[in-house]
């Protein structure tokens, strides 16, 4: 602990800054790609789940129970040696994007689900009824109303796929957490424990807590509006109150 | 490159299923354990977070502090920031459960890890409970001479701890699968052990090289254990979230 306040240890990180910053770029990246591949799976699933169709319904139960109820890392490892062991090579960013991608777009497809089934259905009797197709009142009527419905879950459903970012470590990875071990760890560079540490969690922090405040602060507004009773939600819907 | 015999045999060579049921062992015994301990820790954080205001204001902030922290960083940080730091009690270094002296180590180590991780995350599932309570419940019980422990401890928390059972239950879901974090570090749980023995499956499948077949039996066992110990689990949830509705209703039926 004592390295905590020792100058020499933190020179030696900001020395190896850059090893920080490409781990910080490879969690990132890594994130974001995944989160794409997330969003898409989990809309398509989501439509599924919700079309009333057994078959499509079934395959949509399936495929998030399937992975919703396995660990990440079993799911990234499996991957990773069915990819190695049968001779491709394929970088580990992009085993890391696929593998959380599905893995966070079972979620994504729960919440998808969730929020389509809140509107009341009503709705889609009535836009049937004025002509609409599917895609048209999906599009124009339902998903502008789930939307506030799904959006804070999905933020938090994000941090999550941050964070399972370090997952990649397991199986040889370039992200952050596992740069930052092989800091520490490393025959030149070792030792700086607790600085390195210090650098690591902020990072990871100052990514993940205004996104989670901002999703539970979000939750609370819109429990609080539903709480007050239609009439209070309409004046406001309205702009009166 | 794909036997299926040859990758079936591995799990009939001596010694291997067993090693990997001790594994589902452990991994479920952490977990319960994990559990456990988070939730009384989680359930203190809850409190303080809500209900320390005024003077003691201090603990709610270093509260919030705590569970902000552990919720906005990874489980594998954690452990590895354990791994250096956190002491191991004396009578814990010496080998049991079939374990060296120094897989204990690190078993108590990726342990505390993922209490504390857990706990910021139970913390806020009790905060959950504590919320839904409504406000009106302090008033009557204030008003029939309870004091705010008494409270607390007849009003207050059976009502917050039943609001939140599905969400404890699919925590356990959850924590049961971030044990397998524990396989970044030391070879304990099932996730470890199905890694362990796919890394010399030569020397079991007979084959004499590693097969992708080998993968797929090996990991599609693990898949196969975590999916029914987590569906199960999660069935038990919905099964209590479908009934919820009456039990609901009953009271409000009553009181008309």
């Amino acid at each position: 602990m004592e390295e905590l306040l020792s100058a020499e240890a933190w020179g030696k990180v900001w020395t190896y800054r850059d090893t920080f910053l490409m781990g910080f770029g490879n969690t990132l990246q890594t994130a974001v790609l995944g989160l794409l591949l997330a969003l898409a799976l989990g809309l398509v699933f989501g439509l599924l789940a919700t079309s009333g169709k057994k078959p499509l319904v079934f395959l949509a139960r399936v495929y998030v129970e399937f992975f919703q109820n396995t660990p990440i890392v079993l799911q990234m490892c499996f991957l990773y040696y069915v990819l190695a062991f049968s001779g491709v090579k394929v970088s580990i960013i992009l085993t890391g994007v696929v593998s959380l991608g599905i893995y966070t777009g079972a979620y994504m497809a729960e919440v998808v689900r969730a929020g389509i089934q809140a509107v009341p259905k009503g709705q889609f009797e009535a836009a049937a009824s004025q002509g609409f197709g599917y895609v048209e009142a999906m599009y124009y009527i339902i998903f502008p109303q789930s939307l506030k419905i799904i959006l804070p879950p999905m933020v938090n459903q994000a941090v999550n796929l941050f964070k399972n970012t370090s997952c990649l470590y397991i199986v040889g990875g370039a992200d952050l957490i596992s740069l930052t071990y092989s800091f520490v760890t490393g025959a030149t560079t070792g030792g700086a424990y607790a600085p390195a540490y210090v650098v690591c969690g902020a990072l990871f922090f100052v990514v993940c807590f205004p996104l989670s405040t901002l999703a539970s602060t979000w939750e609370n507004n819109l429990k609080r509006r539903d709480s007050r009773g239609p009439e209070a939600k309409k004046l406001e819907e309205a702009g009166v109150s | 490159m794909i036997d299926w015999q040859a990758s079936i045999s591995i799990l009939q060579a001596q010694g291997v299923l067993v090693y990997l049921l001790r594994g589902v062992v452990f991994t479920l015994v952490i977990s319960v354990c994990a559990v456990l301990v988070s939730l009384c820790i989680g359930a203190v954080l809850a409190l303080v977070r809500n209900y320390c205001t005024g003077r003691t204001r201090v603990l709610k902030w270093l509260s919030t502090a705590y569970i902000e922290l552990f919720r906005n960083t990874p489980l594998l940080f954690w452990i590895f920031i354990c791994l250096v730091f956190c002491p191991v009690p004396q009578f814990l270094a010496h080998r049991m459960l079939g374990l060296t002296s120094v897989e204990v180590r690190i078993l108590f180590r990726a342990f505390v890890a993922l209490v504390l991780f857990e706990s910021s995350i139970m913390a806020e599932i009790v905060r959950g409970g504590l919320n839904s309570v409504a406000p009106g419940q302090f008033e009557a019980g204030h008003s029939q001479g309870f004091s705010t422990v008494q409270i607390m401890r007849y009003i207050v928390l059976p009502q917050a701890f039943r609001a939140v059972v599905p969400t404890l239950l699919s925590q356990v879901i959850s924590t049961i699968k971030d044990s397998s974090y524990l396989a970044n570090v030391a070879v304990i749980e099932l996730m470890s052990r199905v890694r362990q023995i796919l890394a010399t499956s030569n020397v079991y499948n007979g084959a004499g090289t590693q097969l992708v077949s080998d993968v797929f039996v090996l990991f599609g066992l693990a898949f196969v254990i975590y999916f029914v110990l987590n569906f199960a689990l999660s069935c038990v949830v919905r099964s209590i979230q479908k009934r919820k509705p009456r039990q609901a209703a009953r009271p409000a039926a009553a009181r008309s």
